[in-house]
């Protein structure tokens, strides 16, 4: 399956911005987070289709999945 | 001990008093607050003599403790007609705090046209006629009093906005590179127009400085605080990183970035406004990516953003205002959203009221969606002069709906809605909802725990937890807002345990009392009571409690989220 991976603040560092993903189903988010040098512990914030998602959702075909740092604002 | 500095601008008086002891605990916002409630009849005109503008310092401000420099002002607004509180950095909270001023309580009208300047210095304030710098802008008065009474003097001033009594005009103080930082929202800059006051001037020298009751006890706690604040990952890093701006590419994601006012929750043009492009493009052209708005600020959220040839363009250049003037009114060109926060500080006009502003004249034809020049230049030749155009569009976004009959005008209590859709993100439309400030992000942020997975999780398109979430953040903020800490301490304090201990550790040792966490709760809820009660007198109820129509009706891409809650359920926030 393909799915859409955005990736934000520090977490371009070296990578990228946007990427298609080509990944076995019932692939989960964390095996992305851990497959892309990243630690659980880095992520801040899990948007699966622009709603919160969380490290064990599964990704289908089609998903976009955005990883951010915990950052803020405001 | 801290005095009351009182400047009557009816006969032209001033009045040094002591602290009454009802307000020896109060600080910030729980003090302009409640002298405001006190003092200023609630049904008066916000632009007549019998409105007063008052400044306070918090409880730690003018101590070492990180991040506690943050002025608060205070008076009825002109713009939602209840009480209005907008705190801000600079230089100027620090020094009244060292001077020993409490609070500096401005009352009274000129009887005459006559204009003003004030000088606070540590023997009381004196009141001296101004000619010269009337008409300027904020930078050429800030320049102008440096080189009247020197470099170290803070400045507290108005510019044509708030010489023109514009509703969203704003008070500028100068920061610690003689910049500029804003008590931007609610018209304030009108109301010390209203007193015909160009600018206030504030000597140190002398001042005797904060005297701390326990000092081995607070340099204990103080520690503790700044090590909070270094820890925890967005006052730590994010914030210093990217600046608050960072929130453009989140909020897009999450589908809650107002878009063309309000009509869609995403940009396409996200990346080029985003705070990862500005964050490569201060670094680039040598700007500063991090800055403090004040002394002993250790976040750092602010930065310095210069044009192609490296020269300043601007500096605490905010996600609101980005959003405000990029998504919101379909502008891409970053360097223009810069060009117009420059002007928008030099004019002295709020640059969030402002920037909703202009999505609603778009949306009447004045101008075109995305036409960045054009709002330059509606800024500087309509706004800057006060021709009848200008003093329309410097009324705000609810003027310019009035004036244009526009039915799509996001704001409450007459102050415009910032940056997060309420529809798409219900948490922060029960704050705008219910805030006693009009729409306030700030008075009770709950984006930090509906996209930013601070304080916990409470999932921004469902009604459940939000009344409450708001209520307890409203609560919260408004104690902090007392304190003279700046608002982004909340992110460490809603997730390290040893964060809020100390900060009340900090007040204790200050003053040699015994505080406890109920009893900063108790000043919080006391304060929105206080402020809501004034509201009422007012004339604003529970039916201002309530956003604009069109978030019932409209349903905003790509959730198709509509604003759902009933009047009662957010008439329950005041359940407490």
């Amino acid at each position: 399956m393909k799915i859409t991976l955005k990736l934000f603040a520090t977490f371009r560092n070296g990578r990228f911005k946007i990427a298609e993903q080509e990944l076995a189903e019932g692939t989960e988010v964390r095996q992305v987070v851990l497959g892309l040098g990243l630690t659980e512990e880095e992520i801040g914030i899990v948007m699966l289709n622009g709603r919160h998602g969380e490290l064990d959702s599964k990704l289908a075909n089609g998903d976009t999945l955005s990883l951010f740092p915990l950052v803020g604002g405001g | 001990m801290d005095k009351i500095f009182r400047v009557n601008m009816t006969d032209l008086t001033t009045k040094i008093e002591e602290v009454p002891a009802a307000w020896a605990g109060l600080g910030g916002r729980g003090l302009t607050s409640t002298i405001v409630a006190a003092e200023v009849p609630p049904t008066c005109h916000a632009l007549s003599a019998d409105n007063k503008l008052v400044f306070a310092p918090g409880l730690l401000t003018g101590t070492p403790a990180a991040n506690s420099g943050r002025l608060s002002a205070g008076a009825k607004s002109p713009l939602t007609g209840g009480i209005k509180e907008s705190n801000a950095g600079g230089t100027a909270a620090q020094m009244l705090a060292k001077l020993g001023i409490k609070a500096l309580i401005i009352e009274g009208a000129p009887k005459t046209g006559a204009w003003y300047n004030l000088a606070v210095g540590v023997n009381g304030v004196t009141i001296n006629e101004e000619k010269e710098l009337l008409g300027l802008g904020n930078f050429a008065v800030i320049d102008a009093v440096e080189a009247r009474l020197g470099k170290k003097t803070g400045v507290l001033t108005i510019g044509p906005a708030g010489e023109l009594k514009m509703t969203a005009a704003n008070i500028s103080v100068k920061d610690p590179d003689s910049k500029i930082r804003s008590h931007g929202r609610g018209g304030l800059g009108a109301v010390m127009g209203s007193k015909q006051i160009k600018f206030i001037s504030i000597d140190g020298e002398g001042a005797p400085g904060v005297k701390i009751a326990d000092p081995e006890k607070f340099k204990g706690a103080a520690k503790v605080f700044a090590k909070a604040l270094l820890d925890h990952p967005v006052s730590g890093e994010g914030l210093p990183t990217y600046g608050t701006n960072v929130l453009v590419n989140i909020l897009n994601e999450a589908g809650g970035l107002p878009t063309k006012n309000f009509t869609v929750g995403q940009f396409e043009g996200h990346d080029k406004i985003s705070g990862e492009t500005m964050h490569d493009t201060i670094a680039a052209r040598g700007g500063k990516v991090k800055h403090g708005c004040h002394a002993g600020c250790i976040i750092q959220c602010s930065q310095v953003y210069n044009d192609k040839d490296g020269k300043y363009v601007t500096s605490g250049f905010e996600y609101e205002t980005i959003w405000g003037l990029g998504a919101d009114c379909c502008i891409d060109n970053l360097d223009d959203i810069a060009r117009a926060d420059n002007l928008m500080d030099d004019i002295g006009i709020d640059s969030i009221e402002t920037a909703v502003m202009f999505g609603v004249a778009m949306e009447a034809g004045i101008l075109n969606w995305g036409d960045s020049k054009e709002m330059l230049r509606l800024l500087t030749e309509e706004i800057a002069k006060g021709t009848a155009l200008g003093r329309v569009l410097g009324g705000g976004a609810g003027s310019v709906g009035r004036t244009y009959g526009v039915t799509r005008v996001p704001v409450v209590k007459n102050q415009g809605i910032p940056a997060y859709d309420p529809r798409s993100v219900k948490g922060i439309g029960i704050t705008y909802a219910t805030s006693t400030m009009g729409a306030d992000h700030t008075s009770g942020y709950t984006i930090a725990t509906n996209i930013l997975n601070v304080g916990g999780y409470v999932d921004p398109l469902k009604k459940d937890g939000q009344v409450e979430l708001s209520r307890n953040l409203q609560i919260a903020t408004a104690a902090v807002d007392s304190t003279g800490m700046c608002i982004f301490v909340a992110f460490p304090a809603l997730d390290i345990p040893e964060c809020l201990p100390a900060l009340i550790d900090m007040i204790n040792a200050r003053f040699g009392i015994a505080l406890t966490g109920d009893d900063v709760t108790n000043l919080g809820k006391h304060i929105l009571k206080l402020e809501r009660d004034f509201n009422q007198k007012a004339g604003l109820t529970s039916v201002h409690d309530r956003l604009p129509d069109f978030f019932k009706t409209e349903p905003v891409a790509p959730h198709n989220a509509v604003w759902d809650f009933t009047d009662a359920e957010i008439d329950e926030f005041w359940n407490f």
